[in-house]
């Protein structure tokens, strides 16, 4: 649409009254906004209007005559007459209350949605008063599991097909639909098939009536014993805006909330569900420290704060190192970095567990929006994980961008993904050979395209001749078998398209707040380096580390050669999370004191904490969250934590004390106008405009002093013909720690396999299926081994799981590839 | 005279010996052969239409004022100029669903000329530049399949169909589908929802047409076998000819097909608008009158969706214009007749159980009313009636029709006609047929639903005349 026609607007008169409405704008919008809302149940803003409830119609006349219209279907034009209150209209909508309460069961007593129910509050407001039914009602067998979360009344269904738009249009999991006819019409699965879909909680949110429930939630509360208050999901980096929903001091629920900028209202259901491991039995409500059996016990505060004092008294600050962080909110991780690199003055600070991408590549490139990767017309180039697996809701916005606003999506992935039928072109490359792949594709905008890393020139060439519009890198680490390097090198690459610019797509929760807090080394809060920052930060913090530190590579590798003394693991696991499980194991044994921030026990603990600090989760502490575009926004408390687990960044401001140092920070807003004071960056992050973004929040824009990365990978060479190059991605359910303490989660995480290029299975000569040897020169694993045609020739996928790391135990942190070879067992 | 002139190979079909449009081929047994076809001037049309341009053969069928006969009787040549310029590709669905009750004639073009359809189908692609045709059998018609899967076959062989049709630029190729059973699917565009692979659901109108937005979302031409079966004959002799059958606004013949308590029911190629039900009903090339000893009651005039007619409205011509101001439709052609030993309150039951077992479930009036309506009938008739009923289904049939229902007049009690069609709160003409039964019979009969209410005992309705 140009500006001459967005700035037209037609005139359409409701009740009486003219209003002005822009082209295009449905009626029943229209409507609402002037103070006439018309009660509907299948039209949802979010999706395709079907028209079917039939429950808003009201008189309309284009010229042509009054007659009932579904307003839901019908866009306004110029000098439309719409009547939402005359008799005629009242008699339909009556009418068609009555019709859908005809076979509606009288369960308002015994349903979830009883008190939050569009049927029952458009029924008091609309409805007829008295039921004209004598006969039977219709009976289906009450709740089915349609999958291992959701449950299916269809007696309680009002057809209004939300939840199959949803599953069909929006999500793309096609495994919901209309069956039968008349009045036996019904939603159900195909048999054999569960509606096993990563967003299946949308349906149950956006279902009018209480057909659809979450095991979760079920029988849980009553929506007027619930409390609510607005927060951001944690699970992930996109920062989905959520309502937190709370009865007694617990959490029951999470909805999400329609954020323009964000999600839609979507969440992913990591995302929606993963509230249950808050209130898990294994949560720590107290600190703990290892007893001479060197078993961990519960103590109390004083006692666990002067063991890590004392600790870290005796610890010269290179001796001393940090890993972790990314769970923390943005305040939190501000105290802990000042904690650590201006108090204890230590660099060897970092919240990537190995598994992300050097800061230049994230802070340091042009960065964008998931607005700016959406734009109609645009180009997106995934190079990155499958936005499916980690980034649930991101996934949906690019989906929606390709199908329905003519984005052109390039993919640039080891292996086929969730988006991979919606791409124009799918380039998988060699593992390891990124960089000389997107360098071809660079050239090939120019000139002529080789084959270059196992991708044919013609395939390149097409791909670069698809580039269309602005650019937009969506840019991560799909393979943790392949270096960040090898992905900022492509990146770089990259970047000498026309019109680029790029959107992290580090998953872990809020990595960027990391970031930007400086949990990195050689970083200092606001997106600047220790050099380029000192000055600034200097002023305000106690003082600062010497020189660059290591990174959690580095760390546990100096850790294991005994040179760590204090390890503090704020909120991580490196022993089930870090890419290389070898070096995990090693470097946290080694290590003489290991101080750990945690919500619950974790093998990282169990296996090597000796000082444990109950920590307040996401819900239980108020801040902000940064999520991957660096927008902010606030996640209140709305429980308290259990027992006497303290939020964060108390923590570090009472070890602080104990030290003898104050950092100044006595709540999450001092902290923020502290953060605001140090980094201009956050120069917009004033408690007005988080007031005012309450919702969307607030965009942390521009690179502060991080410069664009600079090539670092020399040329890989290809593999011998007896071994091939592993790859392994990331999916939802990876057995995390959130997901194995969720009740309803617990149980979906995937099998351990192998997959190989099927020429490479071909050559096993096995059966599909068949137990194989997996061996690299660090580890091995036996997996039933499958054909995957999207792999490259000579590569083989062992997917990372978190229980056990069984793929981490095939890693070398310090490879720029991995070799394994695949023996029949 | 003649009482049975079944042709015995065409079961159903009654040769009443007037003009033959689409039936010349009936009397012969392998009329659905190629060989036949050809030995009777089949595939000449498409020969005399490829000489032709295309422009050309459209102003004949625009001229011919070729009506639709599937059931909105929209003419032909109009629906096809409303084809957007430059959206290729263009399709052609030709609707050979027919399941509309009472209705069995498109079943008979289908089993008994499938080259006349496919040469009907063939001249439209070329006059209107289709670059593909979807030919969509209902279901249950087996041997209508088989009959046009053969002559397709045949046809391709013969360069009839395919590439380069006849030695021209002429190209198209047609696709043969049908359907699992479904009555909504005769609904165009639920029709293409079928076709597209999807669950047979009417599209919300507008587009008010598929010319505009059809198939794989392209502008689509949808037109009834009958519909088409004519256009070759139209192509041959031209609309000048073909008006000078029937009458000035429904010129030609149309296929009724009657069924019910007539002597002779049965399916008659019949002129229209000139004809009245009068003649089909009685005459005695038709249906020769009501079974002996027995008085009509009420017919169906245009398949179970139509209004009910009565004694009065039989000399009405078949024309739509004059059906439609008495308070019905000639729909589809079926006419159903039924004689004084018919039940009102059950014969609407008959027809309200189908339109609620075929409600597509898109719209919750047609889904809930349609299956509520037929069990407050199925309650009267089991003597379980509650004097609140005949008002409260009238308000049911308000509630998924608004408005006043188009129904025929009655002079004993002094009512007027409402004319048709009726309003809709739903997204296609289903629910509101279920309709047309409900409040064809309590306006005409309520006495026979309120003996039932009352648990008096029910009046025989044979002698229902002389007790009133
Ligand atoms: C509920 C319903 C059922 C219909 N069934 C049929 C059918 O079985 N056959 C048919 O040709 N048209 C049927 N129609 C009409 C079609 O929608 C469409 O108008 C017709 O196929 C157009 O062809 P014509 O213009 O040649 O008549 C039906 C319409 C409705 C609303
Ligand atoms: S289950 Fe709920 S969302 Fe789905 S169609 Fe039924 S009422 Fe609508
Ligand atoms: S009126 Fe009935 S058949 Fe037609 S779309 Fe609605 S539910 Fe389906
Ligand atoms: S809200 Fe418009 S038809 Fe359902």
């Amino acid at each position: 649409m140009s500006r001459a026609d967005e700035a037209e607007t037609v005139n359409v008169t409701v009740n009486g009254a003219e209003i002005e409405a822009s082209p295009g704008e449905l009626l029943i919008d229209a409507c609402e906004r002037a103070g006439a809302y018309i009660p509907r149940f299948c039209y949802h803003s979010r999706m395709k209007p079907v028209g079917m409830c039939r429950m808003c119609l009201v008189e309309v006349d284009t010229g042509r005559g009054a007659a009932l219209q579904p307003s839901c279907m019908l866009p306004v034009s110029d000098g439309m007459t719409v009547e939402t209150e005359t008799d005629l209209t009242k008699k339909a909508q009556d009418g068609v209350l009555e019709f859908l309460l005809v076979n509606h069961p009288l369960d308002c007593p015994v349903c979830d949605k009883g008190g939050e129910c569009p049927l029952q509050d458009q029924t008091v407001a609309f409805g007829p008063g008295e039921s004209r039914f004598v006969e039977e009602k219709r009976h289906y067998e009450k709740p089915i599991a349609i999958s291992d979360t959701v449950y299916l009344d269809r007696e309680r269904c009002i057809l209004c097909d939300r939840c199959t738009r949803f599953a069909n249009d929006v999500a793309g999991d096609t495994l919901i639909h209309f069956m039968d006819r008349g009045n036996n019409t019904q939603v159900n699965t195909f048999p054999d098939e569960p509606f096993a879909s990563y967003f299946s909680g949308n349906t149950v949110q956006i279902c009018p009536v209480g057909a659809l429930t979450a095991k979760p939630y079920r029988f849980k509360a009553r929506p007027w014993d619930l409390e609510e208050t607005i927060s951001t999901a944690w699970t992930d980096s996109v920062g989905s805006r959520i309502t937190v929903q709370s009865s007694r001091n617990e959490v029951l629920r999470l909805l999400g909330v329609d954020a323009d900028s964000v999600n839609w209202g979507w969440l992913s259901d990591k995302e929606r569900f993963a509230f249950e491991a808050l209130n898990s039995e294994d949560r720590l409500g107290r600190p703990l420290v290892r007893d001479d059996d060197h078993q961990l016990v519960a103590t109390g505060w004083g006692d666990a704060l002067d063991r890590a004092v004392a600790a870290l008294q005796g610890a010269a600050p290179e001796r001393i190192a940090m890993i972790g962080g990314a769970r923390l909110t943005n305040e939190s991780q501000y105290a802990w970095a000042k904690l650590a690199k201006g108090v204890l003055r230590t660099d060897n600070v970092d919240s990537q567990l190995g598994d992300g991408l050097p800061v230049e590549a994230v802070l340091g490139l042009p960065r964008a929006t998931i607005d700016d990767a959406c734009r109609p017309g645009g180009t997106i180039i995934l190079m990155g994980p499958d936005p499916k697996e980690e980034l649930g809701a991101l996934y949906l916005r690019l989906r929606h961008a390709v199908l329905e606003d003519g984005a052109t999506l390039i993919e640039i992935t080891p292996r086929a993904g969730g988006l991979t039928g919606l791409a124009s072109h799918s380039l998988h490359p060699r593992p390891g050979e990124l960089p000389a792949l997107t360098a071809a594709l660079v050239a090939a905008v120019n000139g002529e395209a080789v084959d270059t890393a196992g991708v044919g020139g013609g395939v390149i060439a097409a791909a670069a001749a698809a580039l269309d519009g602005p650019v937009t890198v969506v840019l991560g680490r799909a393979s943790l078998a392949e270096t960040g390097e090898s992905v900022a090198d492509a990146a770089v690459n990259l970047s000498r398209l026309d019109d680029v610019s790029f959107l992290s797509a580090l998953r872990r929760g809020n990595i960027h707040g990391a970031l930007d807090a400086g949990l990195s080394p050689g970083l200092l809060p606001g997106r600047t380096t220790l050099s380029a920052g000192s000055e600034r930060v200097g002023e305000v913090w106690p003082g600062l580390p010497e020189s660059d530190g290591l990174d959690t590579a580095g760390i546990l590798a100096a850790s294991a050669e005994g040179d760590i003394d204090v390890l503090i693991v704020l909120g991580a696991d490196p022993i089930n999370d870090f890419v290389d499980h070898a070096a995990a194991v090693a470097g946290l044994e080694a290590a003489g004191t290991v101080i750990a921030v945690d919500l619950v026990r974790n093998d990282s603990i169990e296996a090597a904490a000796h000082i444990v600090f109950a920590a307040a989760g996401p819900t239980e502490s108020s801040g902000t969250f940064t999520n991957l575009e660096g927008r902010v926004s606030v996640c209140e408390q709305k429980v308290t934590p259990p027992g006497t687990a303290r939020p964060d960044w108390m923590l570090a401001t009472e070890l602080a004390h104990r030290l003898g140092a104050d950092l100044g920070l006595d709540s999450p807003e001092s902290i923020r106008a502290e953060l605001v004071s140090v980094s201009p960056v956050h120069h917009n992050l004033i408690e007005e405009a988080l007031a005012v973004g309450r919702i969307d929040g607030v965009l942390v824009e521009g690179n502060g002093d991080i410069a664009a990365p600079v090539s670092t990978t020399a040329d890989v060479p290809s593999n011998d013909a007896y071994s091939l190059r592993l790859v392994s991605t990331r999916s939802m359910y990876d057995d995390g720690v959130a997901l194995r303490h969720s009740a309803s989660s617990r149980g979906l995480a995937r099998g351990l396999d192998v997959r190989l290029s099927p020429t490479e299975f071909d050559k096993l000569g096995v059966k599909p299926g068949t137990i194989v040897k997996v061996e690299s020169s660090c580890g091995q694993l036996l997996a039933p081994a499958f054909a995957d045609s999207s792999l490259p020739a000579g590569s083989a996928h062992v997917p990372w799981s978190a229980a056990g790391s069984p793929a981490g135990s095939l890693i070398d942190a310090g490879a720029p590839f991995i070799d394994v070879r695949v023996e029949r067992a | 005279m003649p009482t049975h002139s079944y042709v015995p190979h065409a079961p159903g079909y009654v040769d009443n010996e007037g003009p033959k449009i689409v039936t010349s081929r009936f009397g012969y047994e392998d009329s659905f052969t190629l060989e036949r076809s050809q030995a009777t001037g089949g595939y000449q049309a498409l020969r005399t239409a490829l000489d032709k341009t295309p422009a050309e053969i459209h102003s004949e069928v625009r001229e011919a004022t070729l009506l639709g006969r599937g059931g909105a009787g929209f003419p032909a040549g109009i629906k096809w100029g409303f084809l957007p310029p430059g959206k290729f590709p263009y399709y052609l669905v030709v609707n050979g669903d027919e399941s509309e009750p009472g209705t069995y004639k498109d079943r008979l073009l289908m089993e008994r000329d499938p080259h006349q359809l496919i040469e009907g189908c063939l001249i439209t692609c070329y006059a209107l530049g289709l670059q593909q045709c979807f030919l969509y059998v209902r279901g249950e018609m087996a041997l209508a399949q088989e009959r046009i899967a053969q002559a397709l076959n045949e046809a391709y062989a013969e360069g009839y169909i395919g590439k380069n049709i006849l030695g021209t630029e002429f190209s198209v190729d047609v696709v043969l589908t049908w359907g699992a059973g479904a009555y909504i699917v005769g609904e165009e565009t639920a029709l293409i929802e079928s076709l597209e692979g999807n669950r047979g659901m009417p599209r919300l109108k507008p587009p008010y047409f598929p010319a505009a937005v059809g198939l794989y979302g392209q502008p689509t031409i949808v037109n009834n076998v009958e519909t088409l079966s004519n256009v070759p004959w139209v192509t041959e002799n031209g609309a000048r000819q073909y008006k000078t059958y029937g009458s000035e606004k429904s010129p030609g013949t149309r296929m009724f097909a009657v069924s019910g308590h007539v002597k002779r029911p049965g399916v008659y190629e019949v002129e229209q608008g000139i004809t009245t039900f009068r003649d089909l009903l009685y005459g005695d090339n038709f249906c020769q009158g009501i079974r002996d000893g027995h008085e009509l009651k009420m017919f169906v005039p245009g398949g179970g969706s139509a209004p009910w007619f009565f004694e009065e409205q039989l000399d009405l011509p078949l024309e739509a214009g004059p059906v439609g101001a008495a308070g019905s439709m000639l729909g589809s052609g079926g006419i159903i007749v039924m004689d004084d030993t018919t039940d009102a309150v059950k014969a609407a039951l008959r027809l309200v159980r189908f339109y609620a077992r075929e409600s597509c479930g898109k719209c919750t009036p047609c889904r809930e009313g349609t299956t509520w309506e037929e069990r407050v009938l199925q309650r009267i008739l089991d003597g379980e009636g509650r004097p609140s009923d005949i008002e409260m289904l009238l308000d049911i049939a308000d509630n998924i029709s608004p408005g006043p229902y188009p129904v025929a007049a009655d002079p004993a009690q002094d009512l007027d006609a409402i004319p048709f069609p009726p309003k809709q709160t739903t997204i296609c003409p289903l629910g509101p047929s279920s309709v047309a039964p409900i409040t064809s019979t309590i306006r005409r009969f309520r006495h026979e639903y309120e003996a039932k209410i009352t648990k008096r005992d029910p009046i025989p309705v044979a002698a229902e005349k002389a007790v009133s």
